[in-house]
């Protein structure tokens, strides 16, 4: 689903470049749970964003869904983000003026779907994270776990292949934090693919595969061993 | 595109964005609305005092001279300064036959006379006049008829009388028509009465028209000429005519040529072209002063666009997160550009034809007005709106830019 190959990235500063992502190989497949963990300044955002085509990488490839991503313009990245990858973020970004439906049903707006079709299918949506009853209220209406509900039913709405948090409990207490994780696995025992940013250990013990980077390189790539539930 | 225009989504996009900044959009809109308003006024204003102007002048050929005799103030020929001049009926075949570019040479003769009708009495200016008077400036006769050729020929005693004088002489309810009137005792058959336009050429009361003959003799004139109207045809140098018709006259009268003051003359033309030239003056400055606000205007709400879109920064981002097209992005706000220029525009369209109306209504009645229609012709409105989208546009053009611009990533990163 994701593979990167060789993948270098730096940024200007100053008179000379920070060189942030020195050669990373990661390969996901399709329906992997994916925790990058990583200190700050380690390069898990440079690399959430490049694999989110936020931003651009300078050498290596990077293969999304199978599509070499080389070239790309902002228009062609936009119709990428759209047909394949849901973003979850830290401090929700939901738009405050809107309702949690109408939030949830933005990106099919992007994607031509009539606003009827829209809206039955953002309600579907916000009825798996269990918030059908709170679709008219606004984000300032909600709690943060229940804005991080949104925010995922906003993620999932176009059936991406992937979907992309950013440290989504970093702004979460411990109780929510649970539940929201336990959203994420439900989406990914869908066969979802969910590829997680966190410097918690303990979010990042409830994924399938832990990639720890530090400085640039990936220095450590396991498999979680689950503790089987009783 | 039309989809994109007529889709609830993005009305309500613009509304919610507008609903954000009732104040400043509000002030904004004011800004253009102003601009529009100054324009459509001063346009109409300008366009009523030229209304006016043409009400008053209309019924005169604009481009004719008037000249008279005087007397001369240089000794010529064996001739003492201070020699009376008389022009003759013979200087108006002259001229005729060496000028050219002449429509008509009228000439006419003038005088005050006590005007008797029964017990009612008054002194009004009495001109000799020929048929083709009425050519020259325009008689516009309420009942019966100018003066023919008819009148000329047999020197008849006829008149033709302006309507203030009608009321001055007869009663209310009278028909003037077939009447007679004496001015200084003889007995005139009133054929016509007329309706004078704002500035006459006699007296305040208005005239009397006799034919030019009866003049002649009634008041033993012999075959001299009072003064004469010349008119010139359309391209000709009105002002190069007078000059010409002047040494004529010099050359036939034995007047020396520099001598100035021989004869006397009123160039309509030359008054009429600097009113004109005013008035396009005006009316130049009218466009510059609106043109300016407007785009005072315009750049206002360029301004509060930009504002508005640094501040929704971070909700740009999120929505090309989301898979939100550049282009997408762009034509939202170059739309709600348009919307807000074009709702200011309406209002300041109407408003300014409100302020006219009620011009209208309070200074543009009464004979005494000094503008007259006050309106703005649809084109120059509609080149105004159009100006108006298009500035509109232009002026989205750089905060949708600055929207775009932006990186999701920064603008994802901002708090």
């Amino acid at each position: 689903m994701i593979r990167i190959e060789k993948l270098h990235k730096s940024y200007p500063i100053g008179k000379g470049s920070l060189h942030v992502l020195k050669g990373l190989d990661l390969h996901i497949k399709e329906g992997e749970f994916v925790a990058i963990m990583g200190s700050s300044g380690s390069g898990k955002s440079t690399l959430l964003n490049i694999v989110g085509l936020l931003d651009g990488h300078d050498t290596g490839k990077y293969y999304l869904n199978g599509q070499l991503i080389e070239n790309l313009d902002e228009k062609k990245a936009a119709i990428l983000r759209n047909k394949f990858l849901g973003f979850v973020f830290q401090s929700f970004n939901l738009i405050n003026y809107k309702s949690a439906l109408e939030n949830v049903a933005l990106p099919l707006y992007y994607q031509g779907v009539g606003r009827k079709e829209r809206q039955r299918i953002a309600l579907q949506y916000l009825d798996k994270v269990g918030l059908k009853d709170r679709a008219e209220h606004l984000p300032s209406e909600l709690s943060g776990g229940e804005k991080q509900r949104v925010a995922i039913a906003r993620a999932l709405v176009t059936n991406p292949k992937v979907v992309l948090a950013d440290e989504p409990t970093g702004a979460l207490d411990s109780a929510t934090t649970h539940s929201v994780m336990e959203l994420l696995k439900e989406i990914n025992r869908e066969g979802m693919t969910v590829f997680v940013i966190t410097h918690e250990e303990d979010v990042a013990a409830e994924t399938d595969r832990i990639v720890r980077l530090k400085d640039g390189v990936i220095i450590s790539d396991e498999k979680v061993n689950k503790k089987v539930n009783a | 595109m039309i989809k994109f225009l007529f889709d609830p989504d993005t009305w309500q996009e613009i509304y919610s964005s507008i609903r954000k900044n009732k104040v400043r959009t509000g002030i904004t809109i004011i800004g253009v609305m102003w601009g529009i308003f100054l324009l459509v006024v001063l346009l109409g204003a300008a366009k009523g005092i030229e209304n006016n102007f043409n009400r008053l002048f209309g019924d005169f050929a604009t481009n004719s001279v008037f000249v008279w005799a005087q007397q001369t103030s240089k000794p010529f020929k064996g001739f003492q300064e201070g020699k009376g001049i008389t022009l003759k009926m013979s200087d108006l075949e002259n001229i005729r036959n060496e000028i050219k570019g002449l429509e008509f040479v009228v000439p006419r003769h003038q005088t005050q006379a006590l005007t008797v009708n029964k017990f009612k009495t008054g002194t009004f200016g009495i001109f000799g006049d020929y048929p083709v008077f009425d050519k020259v400036q325009k008689r516009n006769l309420v009942y019966g008829r100018f003066i023919n050729h008819n009148d000329i020929a047999e020197k008849k005693k006829v008149c033709v009388i302006e309507e203030e004088i009608y009321k001055q002489l007869f009663d209310k309810d009278e028909f003037p028509i077939g009447q007679y009137i004496k001015i200084n005792d003889i007995n005139y058959n009133v054929i016509g009465m007329y309706k004078e336009g704002q500035i006459g050429s006699g007296g305040p009361q208005g005239n009397i028209h006799i034919p030019f003959t009866t003049f002649q003799q009634v008041y033993n004139r012999g075959d001299s000429v009072g003064w004469m109207m010349i008119t010139g045809k359309p391209g000709f140098d009105i002002t190069q005519i007078e000059a010409d018709v002047k040494l004529l006259l010099k050359t036939l009268h034995k007047v020396h040529p520099e001598d100035d003051r021989a004869f006397g003359s009123f160039n309509l033309g030359d008054i009429f072209k600097k009113v004109t030239e005013f008035l396009l003056g005006m009316q130049f400055l009218t466009w510059f002063v609106g043109i300016a606000t407007l785009i005072a205007g315009v750049f206002a709400i360029g301004n509060i666009l930009l504002i508005t879109v640094k501040e929704r920064t971070k909700e740009i981002g999120i929505r090309r997160a989301l898979g939100a097209k550049p282009w997408e992005i762009k034509r939202q706000i170059i739309l709600e550009s348009v919307f807000l220029t074009s709702i200011a525009g309406a209002l300041g369209i109407i408003s300014g034809g409100v302020v006219l109306m009620i011009i209208d209504a309070t200074l543009g009645q009464g004979e005494e007005r000094f503008l007259t229609n006050p309106t703005v012709d649809i084109p120059v409105i509609i080149i105004a709106a159009i100006t108006l989208v298009v500035l509109g546009t232009l002026i989205g053009l750089i905060p949708a830019h600055t929207a775009v611009s932006i990186r999701p990533i920064e603008a994802l990163r901002e708090e």
